[in-house]
């Protein structure tokens, strides 16, 4: 009977990682939903960008605080899962701690692990304390409802159980400790056991080490409901980013098209429209209008709200928030994303992105100042959405706001944006 | 003052080395066009043989593009483009960053190829090159802050150049807390200009001139007609009008040259 953990462990791997993969099959599912966009040029730039941003955290230490501190986390939490290969094998061959005829090498490593896992703990804690006893403001914005904040709060706890059984596991595993190499910390822990039986070292020493397994299993398929998704899309998301001078907005290709078509004097106005002059939507009102770029932005958005705690707009009470336009696109890309699992594909649930998540009023609060694409330290580009959303209240819906109707009114009349007469645009030489 | 038109320039068969794009800022608004004669004073000290488009340009379109209206964007672009690859134009010079930013990287798709830059950086160019000498003395030891432009900085990186002019004038360069890449908008853009803000506990422009004024500076310097606009309002707002002074970088040399 003693392969029953064996079984135990292979079953739990087979769930875990099955469900992760359907998980991560209906992410991808759902940013395809977005509309095409070619972001295949320039591969060198975008590993150059992926290793500074995603791997280097290069715009993390901007606030080097949380910076460093996210830096530890974030090794931590990679180096430490190479302990999850051996973890694996001795898991599925009832071995234990395969990897120990290394020796030194394997009782180095294991210190370190030790030491960042440590360190880790620590981390953890002072993050907590930033958004539960300091409360930066950034954390309990009006977007930071309950979930969001619960989020956070549970991938810390994670954190600090995760790193708990792994330095317990190491301090009670008795003949680990007698070798006293490579337990820095858990050497310290383990006196705390001193007056334990072995059998009793032995259960604790299983105990950890199961629960460890069990809750690296739930973390992974915990990432799908929560901003800690980040982790994996952090990579695909920095690779793919806009490479333009941030001032560059895109050119409306199917615009252009009918622009040409207007200006060219020789183009019959009542000629049938070519056949592949498909009847365009201009702009998005819906997350189907976006590209997938920009849904696999709200996908990856850490709901750090560096971004929010830079705008103008929201530094002064307006009711726009970059992170909330992220968030809110995620939030209607799941609701749409749950229709097509019911479904088997998308059916109009009078519902959509502008208006019933994002108001008009958020929307035109914007200054398009970029001061939030250069502060998401994950290259997310929430302006795109709000020029994109703009842009279908504009040119599908006329209901720009009055005042700058007018404005556009006097550049198609006068080719300026107030009432002056172009021919008095050289008077200024004269005055 | 000389400022030839591109018109004129075609009948005399000469190709000026520069275009000023004046933009509709720097042609209509009163505070604006000072900015606009001030540089043309720096140009003609220099003696830049440029050309201005005249009663030609038209809006660059950024305030329609960014208001969501694309077509009008398009028709003001493809316009403007045709006018200035009509006079083979290879090189534009601006002093307002949005008409910078969307001639720089909006005009090429549409077919408007050209150099754009930005005032200060032609500016800064033409020290370089030994044309344009700025007499220090005049700004000696005033302290003066910059404020970033949006559309100048963040939007296109332009950090330097106009640091580098304050520095030529020897001021006491005193940064706000939120500068260069961390710098805080004016309010303006994103046609902001031209629409009442949305509703909210404070102005943007009271937000960032109150940031200007607690460096104690006499000058805010700017390089953007539309931050002009907004921080003169926000200094007017702190009642303080009569201490402080919002100038353009163009308008602080003209001062120093004495011109
Ligand atoms: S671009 Fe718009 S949303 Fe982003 S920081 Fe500026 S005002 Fe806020
Ligand atoms: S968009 Fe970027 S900066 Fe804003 S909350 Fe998301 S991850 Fe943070």
């Amino acid at each position: 009977m003693h392969f029953i953990p064996n079984l135990l462990f292979a079953l739990l791997l087979v769930v875990g990682v099955s469900i992760f993969v359907k998980n991560i099959q209906k992410i991808i599912r759902n940013i395809k939903l977005g509309k095409a966009i070619d972001r295949t040029d320039n591969t060198d730039k975008r590993w150059k960008n992926m290793l500074l941003v995603a791997i280097g955290q290069s715009k993390m230490v901007i606030r080097p605080l949380s910076g460093i501190l996210h830096i530890i986390v974030y090794a931590g939490f990679i180096i430490i899962n190479i302990e999850v290969i051996e973890i694996l094998i001795d898991g599925l061959l009832g071995t234990h701690r395969i990897f120990r005829f290394a020796g030194t090498f394997y009782t180095v490593l294991i210190g370190s692990f030790e030491i960042l896992a440590f360190l880790v703990f620590i981390s953890v804690i002072i993050f907590w304390m930033r958004r539960m006893v300091v409360r930066l403001p950034r954390f309990w914005n009006k977007e930071m409802t309950s979930w969001p904040r619960n989020d956070a709060l549970n991938i810390l706890y994670f954190e600090m159980v995760l790193m708990s059984l792994f330095i317990i596991m190491n301090a009670t595993d008795m003949a680990f400790q007698q070798l006293n190499s490579g337990n820095p910390i858990s050497q310290f822990i383990a006196p705390l056991f001193s007056n334990f039986s072995v059998e009793t070292h032995h259960f604790i020493e299983r105990t950890a080490w199961w629960i460890h397994v069990i809750g690296i299993f739930i973390f992974l398929n915990y990432l799908y409901y929560s901003k800690h998704l980040h982790i994996l899309l952090a990579f695909p998301n920095t690779y793919f980013a806009d490479l333009n001078p941030k001032g560059q907005l895109d050119n409306l290709e199917s615009v252009t098209n009918e622009v040409k078509l207007m200006m060219d004097p020789n183009a019959n106005p009542y000629a049938a429209p070519a056949d592949d002059a498909s009847p365009s939507k201009f702009g998005a009102s819906d997350v189907t209008d976006l590209n997938w770029i920009q849904l696999m932005n709200a996908y990856t958005c850490t709901e750090c709200g560096r971004c929010t705690s830079v705008c103008p707009a929201n530094i002064t009470g307006k009711e726009l928030s970059p992170r909330a336009i992220m968030m809110k696109t995620r939030d209607r890309m799941e609701e749409v994303g749950k229709i097509i699992d019911q479904k088997g594909s998308f059916e109009n649930d009078g519902k959509q992105l502008l208006n019933d998540y994002i108001t008009p009023e958020e929307l035109w609060a914007c200054t398009s100042c970029n001061a939030c694409v250069e502060a998401c330290p994950v290259n997310i580009n929430p302006l795109s959405i709000i020029i994109d959303m703009r842009r279908f209240l504009v040119m599908e819906q006329s209901a720009a706001p009055q005042e700058l109707n007018v404005m556009m009114t006097n550049i198609e009349n006068n080719g300026a944006p107030w009432q002056y007469s172009q021919m008095d645009r050289l008077n200024w030489k004269d005055e | 003052m000389n400022v030839p038109t591109m018109a004129e320039m075609m009948a005399q068969g000469k190709q000026p080395e520069v275009l000023f794009w004046v933009g509709c800022a720097g042609s209509y608004d009163d505070r604006a066009k000072k900015i606009t004669r001030a540089f043309v004073k720096i140009l003609n000290e220099a003696k830049v043989e440029f050309a201005v488009l005249g009663t030609e340009e038209s809006c660059s379109g950024d305030p329609a593009k960014r208001a969501g209206n694309e077509f009008l964007f398009q028709m003001q672009a493809m316009t403007n483009i045709e006018i200035l690859n009509a006079y083979e134009i290879k090189k534009i010079v601006t002093a307002c960053p949005h008409c910078y930013n969307t001639l720089k990287n909006e005009y090429p798709q549409l077919g408007g190829k050209y150099e754009v830059v930005h005032h200060t950086e032609l500016l800064q160019s033409l020290i370089n090159e030994g044309r344009l000498k700025i007499e220090g003395g005049f700004f000696k030891g005033h302290r003066i802050t910059f404020h970033d432009p949006c559309y100048l900085g963040r939007a296109n990186d332009v950090y330097e150049a106009p640091r580098e002019l304050l520095e030529k004038m020897e001021v006491e360069l005193v940064e706000m807390n939120r500068c260069k890449s961390n710098g805080l908008c004016c309010g303006a853009g994103g046609a902001q200009m031209f629409k009442e803000a949305e509703k909210g506990n404070n102005e943007i422009f009271i937000e960032r001139t109150n940031e200007a004024l607690a460096t104690k500076s006499t000058i805010i310097a700017t390089g953007c007609p539309f931050c002009n606009t907004m921080i003169t309002d926000g200094v007017k707002n702190a009642n303080k009008e009569n201490e402080v002074q919002v100038l353009d970088i163009a308008e602080m040399i003209v001062s120093a040259n004495k011109l």
